[in-house]
C-alpha cells in the first residue's frame, strides 16, 4: 500500500508572511482530505489569497512547512506546484491571449510527437478537457481573446483540469461564469470530489458555497479563525466569524453639512458592456457617498465610466440638471463638468514616478494656471505650496522624484493633483490601500473638510470600516448592479457584509442548503 | 447533454468574413504581406518592357532573400515582445568571417561555413545570456552587442576584401528551372527552422511569453530557457544571411551603413509580415514577404522611372499604410484606458 503516513492529503502549518511591514499571514495552518471540497472564507485582505499563493509556488513563505502525502515539499515556482499535482485557477486569468484555446489548455505539458508538438492530439485533449468541465461548445481552434469572459473562464478550468491535479484550486473561478456554467461546473467539481481529488474552493458567494463545500475554513487578519463542517453554521455566524474585530475609532465625526437640495450629479440607467447594469445615482454637494461590495462588482467600472473612459456606455449622466456626455477624462475634468478621479492604482494610473513632487502636482491643472498655453509660473509655484501646506506633505522630498516618498505620501500627491483642479465631484478608488494609520486618519479629515466646503465625494473602498467611519450613506454593488443602500443606523458592518454577500435582506438563517441528486451524477 | 448556445460574436465572425475570420491573426498577417508582395510584383512585370525574364526574377529574389533571412532573424526576438538591435551586425560580421574562412576546396569551406554559423548562434547566445540573466531591455543590451559585433567585423577585415568558394556562391546565386536557389534556401529554412520551432515547446514559450510574460509564468512555462534559444537562434538566422551576402559580392566588408540598413528595414519588414511588436502574434513566413515588400518598393521606381534617391519616402509610405492595416484593433476597444496597454 502506497498509502501516505499522514491522515491528509494536504497539511500546511505556521504559514507565516510579511509584504514589507504589513502581515499577510501570521502563523496559520491549513489541512485537507483526497476527496473533499474544503471552502476559504474571509474578508478583503484576510490572507485566502496570500495562502492559495503560497501553496501554488507564487510566492513562497518566510516561515512554515507545506506537507504533501506526507512528504515535506516546498515549491519556488509555479511549474514545481504543477509537477506536484497543485493546480490553481487564479481570479486573474492566466490564459495566454493570442493563442488557441488548445494551446493554452496544452501550454504545460503539451504532447509531443517527433520532439514537436503533436496539434492533433493537443486538440483532442482539449476537446477533451472541455467536455469534462461542460463546455464542449468552445472550439478548441479559437483565439482566446476572441472568447468572452465566461468562455474564457470555463476555459481556464479545462485548463488546469488537462494537468490532472491532486489538489484543484478555485479562486474566485465562478465569479465571471453564467448560471448555466456554474451548475456545470459544480457537477463535474463533485464528480471530481468522488473520484478522489481534494478541491479548496474560495468564492465570496455564500450561496455557492452551502451547496458545494464539506469543509469551511474562516480567515481573518491573516490568522485561522476557525474550521467546521459545512451546514454547521448559520450565514450570520460565519459573518460574524469573518468581520469579528473591534472597531478602531481613527474617523473624524461626520460634520452636519448643509446637504443640497438638487443633486449635482444624476445618473440614470447607466450600462456598460455587462459589468455595469442599470445604475442609478444621485448625489448632492456635501455628501460623500460610500461604493461597498466585494473588489470586482464594478466599482471600478463606475468610477472610469463617470470619468469618461468607457466607450459604448448608455444611460444618462446630468451635472447640476445638465445632460452631459463623457468622452474623456479632459472633459470630464473641464471647468463645466469638474469631476476628479484618485485612481486605484497610484504607481501607474495616478503618478510619474520618476518626476518631483511639484510636477506631479501641477500637472492636472496646469491648463488652469497657464494664460494661452504660457504657464504662469508664480500661480503654480503659490498653488503648489498651498497645496503641499495643505496635505502636510513630506517637505523635504518636493523637488525630488515622488517615486521616492511614502506609500502614504504618495498617495497625498495624487489627491493633491486633483485637487488642484478644483473639482466639485471627487471620485476615490480605495484611497488608503496599503497606507498607514496616520495618513489615513489625515485622509480622512480632508473628505470631511473638501464635503464641507461644498464638494460631493464618491468613495469606493474594500474596508467596511473606512466605508461606516467617513460615509454619509453606502450604495452596495453586486454584480454590476446597486443592490442596496445603507444609511443611519443600517449602516453596519453586518449589514455591509450581508449585502455584498447579495444575502436576503434581514436575513439571519441561511436557506436550507440544496439537496444534490448525487445518483444523477 | 445539451449544447448552450455558441457565443454569438464567434459566429458572427464566421459569417460575415467566411474563411478568412477562420484564420489566426499570424495567417492574416502573412496574407496581406503576400497580397501586398504579388499586386507590386504584377506591377513591376507589367511594366517592364521586355516582361519577367528569370534573369531578373534570380536578381530579385537574390536581394530579397538577403533581408528576409535578416527579418526572420528580428521576428523571434519580437515575438517574444523584445527586439534584436544587432542583428545588422551579426550579419555584417557573419560577412567578414566568410569572406576570411569559407575559401578553398569543399572540406575548409564545409568547415568555414560551420564555423561562421557558430559565430552567429554565439552572437545571439551572448544576446540572450544578457538579456534573461543580466536582466537588461532588449533594446539596450542589443544595441551595445551590436557596437560590439561591428567592432569585432572591423577587427576580421580593416579593409573590405577577401574572397569565397567560387563554386559555393555560384551555386547560392543562381537559378535551377527558373526557381533562384535563394528562394529555396529561404524555403529550406522555413522548413527546417522556423516550422519545428513554432512548434517545439519552447518555439511556443515564446509566443506564450510575449502574449502575457505575467501568464506565462504562472503557466509554469520555461521563461528563460524560451528567450535564450529565440536570441540564440535568431543570431543564427542572421549569420546565413550573411553567407549569402557574401556569395553575392564575393567579398567582405566592414560597413556601419549596412548593418543599421538592414537592422532598421528587418523590423520593417517584420512588421508588414503581420508580426505583432506587442509580441506574441507572427510568424518568419509573413517576415520573408514583409522584406520582399520592402525591396520590391525600389524596383517599381526604377520602372515608373522615378528617381531612385526617393526610394526611401515610397519604403516609408508602405510602412506606414501596411501598419495602420494591422491596428484596426483600436476600433474594437471599450474602455479608453486599454489603448495605452
Amino acid at each position: 500500500m502506497s498509502e501516505s503516513k499522514s491522515p491528509y492529503l494536504l497539511s500546511m502549518s505556521g504559514i507565516t508572511k510579511r509584504y514589507g511591514g504589513v502581515r499577510a499571514l501570521e502563523n496559520v495552518s491549513f489541512d485537507t482530505h483526497r476527496g473533499s471540497i474544503h471552502a476559504l472564507l474571509g474578508e478583503n485582505g484576510a490572507g485566502k489569497s496570500t495562502l492559495i499563493k503560497i501553496l501554488s509556488g507564487v510566492v513562497q513563505p518566510d516561515s512554515g512547512t507545506i506537507e504533501l502525502d506526507g512528504n515535506t515539499v516546498s515549491f519556488a515556482n509555479p511549474q514545481q506546484a504543477n509537477d506536484l499535482g497543485v493546480s490553481c485557477i487564479f481570479q486573474e486569468l492566466s490564459l495566454l491571449p493570442d493563442l488557441t484555446v488548445a494551446d493554452n489548455i496544452g501550454i504545460t505539458r503539451p504532447p509531443l510527437k517527433f520532439g514537436m508538438i503533436d496539434y492533433r492530439a493537443q486538440r483532442r485533449i482539449a476537446e477533451e478537457a472541455l467536455a469534462r468541465v461542460g463546455g464542449e461548445n468552445i472550439d478548441p481552434m479559437e483565439t482566446v481573446s476572441n472568447l468572452s469572459l465566461s468562455r474564457r473562464q470555463m476555459v481556464e478550468i479545462a485548463k488546469a483540469l488537462a494537468r490532472n491535479p491532486k489538489i484543484l484550486i478555485l479562486d474566485e473561478a465562478t465569479s465571471a461564469l453564467t448560471a448555466a456554467d456554474v451548475d456545470k461546473v459544480f457537477k463535474m467539481l463533485h464528480r471530481l470530489r468522488d473520484e478522489g481529488m481534494a478541491i479548496i474552493y474560495i468564492s465570496h458567494r455564500m450561496p455557492e458555497i452551502a451547496e458545494l463545500a464539506d469543509t469551511c475554513t474562516v480567515y481573518r487578519n491573516g490568522t485561522k479563525v476557525e474550521t467546521f463542517k459545512n451546514g454547521t453554521k448559520s450565514d450570520s455566524a460565519v459573518v460574524e466569524m469573518m468581520i469579528g474585530r473591534e472597531y478602531s475609532s481613527v474617523y473624524p465625526a461626520k460634520s452636519s453639512r448643509p446637504t443640497a437640495t438638487k443633486p449635482i450629479l444624476k445618473v440614470s440607467d447607466f450600462s456598460w458592456n455587462d459589468e455595469l447594469n442599470g445604475i442609478d445615482l444621485e448625489m448632492r454637494t456635501g455628501e460623500i457617498v460610500g461604493l461597498g461590495g466585494l473588489d470586482g462588482q464594478g466599482q471600478r467600472q463606475l468610477q472610469l465610466g463617470l470619468f469618461g473612459t468607457l466607450i459604448g456606455s448608455s444611460g444618462s449622466v446630468e451635472i447640476n440638471g445638465t445632460t452631459v456626455k463623457l468622452n474623456s477624462p479632459k472633459m470630464a475634468k473641464s471647468d463645466d463638468i469638474g469631476i476628479a478621479l484618485v485612481p486605484e492604482d497610484r504607481k501607474y494610473e495616478g503618478l510619474m514616478l520618476s518626476m518631483t513632487v511639484r510636477e506631479n502636482l501641477s500637472f492636472a491643472a496646469v491648463e488652469k494656471m497657464s494664460r494661452m498655453g504660457v504657464v504662469d509660473k508664480r500661480a503654480e509655484e503659490a498653488a503648489i505650496d498651498e497645496m503641499i501646506a495643505l496635505l502636510k506633505i513630506k517637505a523635504d522630498g518636493i523637488d525630488g522624484p515622488v517615486g521616492a516618498l511614502s506609500g502614504g505620501n504618495q498617495q497625498k500627491v495624487v489627491i493633491g493633483k486633483w485637487l488642484m483642479t478644483k473639482p466639485r465631484i471627487i471620485l476615490l478608488n480605495d484611497p488608503t490601500r496599503g497606507i498607514d494609520v496616520g495618513t489615513k486618519q489625515e485622509i480622512y479629515q480632508l473628505l470631511q473638510k473638501l464635503a464641507a466646503e461644498g464638494c460631493a465625494i464618491l468613495l469606493y473602498s474594500t474596508d467596511y470600516d473606512e466605508l461606516i467611519g467617513c460615509c454619509d450613506r453606502v450604495l452596495v454593488m453586486y454584480d454590476g448592479r446597486i443592490v442596496r443602500t445603507l444609511a443611519g443606523d443600517d449602516l453596519n458592518e453586518t449589514n455591509l457584509v450581508s449585502a455584498a454577500l447579495n444575502l436576503p435582506e434581514q436575513a439571519a438563517n441561511r436557506p436550507e442548503p440544496k439537496k444534490l441528486q448525487e445518483a444523477s451524477l | 447533454m445539451t449544447v448552450s448556445s455558441e457565443p454569438a460574436d464567434l459566429v458572427s465572425r464566421q459569417k460575415y468574413f467566411g474563411w478568412v475570420g477562420r484564420l489566426s491573426a499570424a495567417q492574416r498577417g502573412i496574407l496581406i504581406a503576400m497580397l501586398i508582395f504579388a499586386s507590386m510584383f504584377i506591377v513591376y512585370g507589367w511594366k517592364q518592357a521586355a516582361g519577367l525574364t528569370p534573369n531578373m526574377i534570380n536578381t530579385a529574389a537574390n536581394k530579397g532573400a538577403l533581408l528576409a533571412l535578416v527579418a526572420m532573424a528580428q521576428t523571434l526576438p519580437v515575438i517574444t515582445r523584445g527586439l534584436d538591435l544587432s542583428v545588422g551586425a551579426t550579419f555584417v560580421l557573419a560577412n567578414c568571417l566568410a569572406s576570411t574562412i569559407v575559401v578553398d576546396g569543399p572540406i575548409a569551406t564545409t568547415f568555414g561555413i560551420f564555423g561562421v554559423l557558430l559565430l552567429g548562434l554565439a552572437c545571439g547566445a551572448v544576446n540572450g545570456l544578457i538579456i534573461v540573466y543580466g536582466r537588461l531591455q532588449p533594446l539596450i543590451a542589443t544595441l551595445a552587442t551590436s557596437a560590439v559585433y561591428f567592432g569585432i567585423a572591423l577587427a576580421v577585415r580593416p579593409q573590405p576584401g577577401g574572397s569565397v568558394n567560387f563554386e559555393l556562391a555560384d551555386f547560392m546565386t543562381r537559378s535551377s528551372f527558373a526557381i533562384p536557389h535563394s528562394v529555396l534556401l529561404l524555403l529550406a529554412v522555413v522548413v527546417f527552422i522556423w516550422i519545428p520551432y513554432r512548434r517545439s515547446v519552447l518555439g511556443r514559450a515564446a509566443f506564450a511569453i510575449g502574449s502575457s510574460e505575467q501568464a506565462a509564468y504562472m503557466s509554469g512555462i520555461p521563461i528563460n530557457r524560451a528567450k535564450m534559444l529565440a536570441y540564440t537562434l535568431s543570431g543564427l538566422l542572421a549569420s546565413i544571411g550573411g553567407i549569402l551576402l557574401t556569395a553575392l559580392t564575393y567579398s567582405g566588408a566592414a560597413k556601419m551603413s549596412i548593418a543599421n540598413e538592414y537592422t532598421l528595414n528587418s523590423i520593417g519588414a517584420v512588421v508588414i509580415g503581420g508580426t505583432s511588436l506587442f509580441g506574441g502574434v507572427g510568424s518568419a513566413v509573413g517576415s520573408i514577404f514583409g522584406a520582399f515588400v520592402m525591396r520590391t518598393v525600389g524596383d517599381l521606381l526604377i520602372v515608373f522611372d522615378i528617381n531612385p534617391v526617393l526610394q526611401p519616402l515610397f519604403v516609408g509610405v508602405v510602412l506606414l499604410v501596411a501598419v495602420s492595416l494591422g491596428s484596426l484593433r483600436v476600433l474594437r476597444i471599450k474602455n479608453r484606458l486599454d489603448i495605452y496597454r
